[in-house]
């Protein structure tokens, strides 16, 4: 058994914010040789402009390479098979062009015009889970009753995943990104997941829907294997369901804690596409994303990187980096773009996005027009450490 | 909009390296389109918001938009 770690000094946080020693270290040496969550040593590129520069060259900073590093120490081995199967159809593991294979049959469901087209059912879905939790009454979890709920419902739908088994496939989710469960018991949730989704994917196979599962069996079954459509889902179920949620509840928290945010956004409707952007910049949910391997010798930083060296990205420093936004420490809802780096930058920036902007901007103003009272119960809300993505374990409000 | 301390520019899209994120259209929707596969379609190439323009080939995530100065 792995011991469970202690917290890396990537993914700590005060709160809201990233630690002061990461801020003193984008503000100083701008990089540092740290120990990864799974025991190995990597370099952490802080400042945004650097993190811009890594993540844009695919060439040098490779995410397929990754997995030459080898495993985490402690771990049993797998077979060439398993690790296969594995990383089939996981786009955070794969270079161009492999990935631009793979993104590129996913790209017409994520347009802007898509994104469009669903905001009817989004808003609906949205208004439905208000009215529940008008209905539950003061005080409720707005985790669980409105933050978790709607992107959830929103994933299965487009995905074609049955709502249903959403108990389970969220607990999967947790264990898999929860850094305190041993690594044995992270990777059985993940083999979990997969083969529910193998069953999705044979259902499909054999009965297209209309969702994005039957499309990409209809149009592109010939170029993919079961392994890799059963990969493509369980990594967009995943991300689906895991960050807007996290954004939507540590979102609120962010708003009920700067009033005059809260209004500006609960307000003015013109509002909110920058105010949307400037919780993604400011709260940053993803610490890291995939980590890389360099491969050649190169610099960032001032700093040397040797070819085979891993290289991670720190996205909450980065978008709290001055040469970004003045006064960046500060939230200002008024002053939000699409600049930043909370869904990444270069070839793996967030498929998702569209979508997770549209369930936002939705989301946030009808939540607080809902409920104009709203508040948090003091001494509830308990932020969510140990976890590849930040936010909240639990936020009792009353209205 | 074209003054004498605004130069004009011309914008292109590289289609085969475009990701199909969609932050051109956010930036500057007078200025890009997607297709129905996502991929980047400019509808404007000399546009008069230099600035929007601007933006939005800063902001690419892949690197597929650029602009010379005309």
């Amino acid at each position: 058994m792995t011991a469970p770690p202690t917290l890396p000094v990537h993914m700590q946080r005060n709160g809201f914010d990233p630690v002061p020693v990461l801020a003193e270290l984008r503000d100083g040496k701008g990089i540092e040789r740290i120990r990864t969550a799974f025991g190995m040593q990597a370099w952490l590129v802080t400042r945004f402009a650097d993190v811009r520069e890594v993540l844009s060259d695919p060439v040098r900073f490779s995410n397929a390479r990754l997995q030459e590093a080898g495993r985490p120490p402690g771990l049993p081995p797998v077979t060439p098979e398993e690790r296969a199967r594995q990383l089939a159809g996981n786009l955070l593991a794969a270079d161009p062009p492999d990935h631009t294979r793979l993104r590129r049959m996913l790209t017409p469901e994520f347009t802007v015009r898509r994104m469009r087209r669903l905001e009817p059912r989004i808003r609906e879905i949205v208004h439905e889970h208000l009215d529940a939790m008008e209905r539950h009454g003061p005080p409720a979890d707005l985790l669980a009753e409105f933050a978790l709920p709607v992107p959830s419902l929103v994933i299965c739908e487009l995905l074609g995943v049955p709502y249903a088994d959403r108990a389970a496939f969220q607990e999967r989710t947790h264990r898999q990104l929860d850094l305190r469960v041993p690594m044995e018991d992270r990777l059985e949730a993940g083999k979990e997941s997969r083969a529910y989704m193998a069953e999705l994917v044979a259902r499909a196979q054999a009965e297209p829907g209309e969702d994005m599962l039957g499309m990409l069996v209809r149009e592109h079954g010939h170029d993919l294997t079961a392994d890799e459509l059963a990969g493509i889902a369980s990594l967009l179920l995943i991300a689906g369901h895991e960050t807007t949620a996290n954004m939507l509840g540590l979102g609120t928290l962010a708003l009920l804690r700067h009033p005059a945010q809260l209004a500006i956004v609960r307000d003015e409707p013109d509002r909110v596409d920058s105010a949307v952007e400037e919780l993604l910049r400011w709260l940053t949910i993803v610490h890291t994303g995939t980590a890389k391997m360099a491969t050649v010798d190169t610099e960032i930083a001032r700093q040397p990187i040797a070819a085979g060296d891993l290289v991670m990205c720190a996205l909450p420093t980065a978008n709290r980096d001055p040469e970004l936004r003045t006064d960046p420490d500060r939230l200002d809802v008024t002053r939000g773009g699409v600049g930043h780096v909370a869904f990444g930058h270069g070839v793996h920036h967030c498929l998702g996005a569209p979508l997770a902007r549209m369930e936002m901007k939705i989301g946030f103003p009808a939540l607080l027009q809902r409920f104009p009272g709203l508040a948090e119960v003091p001494g509830t809300a308990t932020f969510r450490s140990f976890s590849i993505i930040y936010g909240l374990t639990s936020l009792q409000v009353t209205w | 909009m074209k003054g004498d301390l605004v130069a004009g520019v011309e914008v292109h899209a590289d289609r085969d390296v475009c990701i199909g994120a969609g932050l051109c259209v956010l930036t500057a929707g007078a200025v890009f389109d997607q297709d129905d596969d996502g991929i980047v379609v400019v509808l404007d190439e000399h546009p008069a918001d230099v600035v929007a323009a601007r933006d939005a080939v800063a902001n690419c995530p892949s690197g597929a938009l650029s602009l010379t100065e005309e």
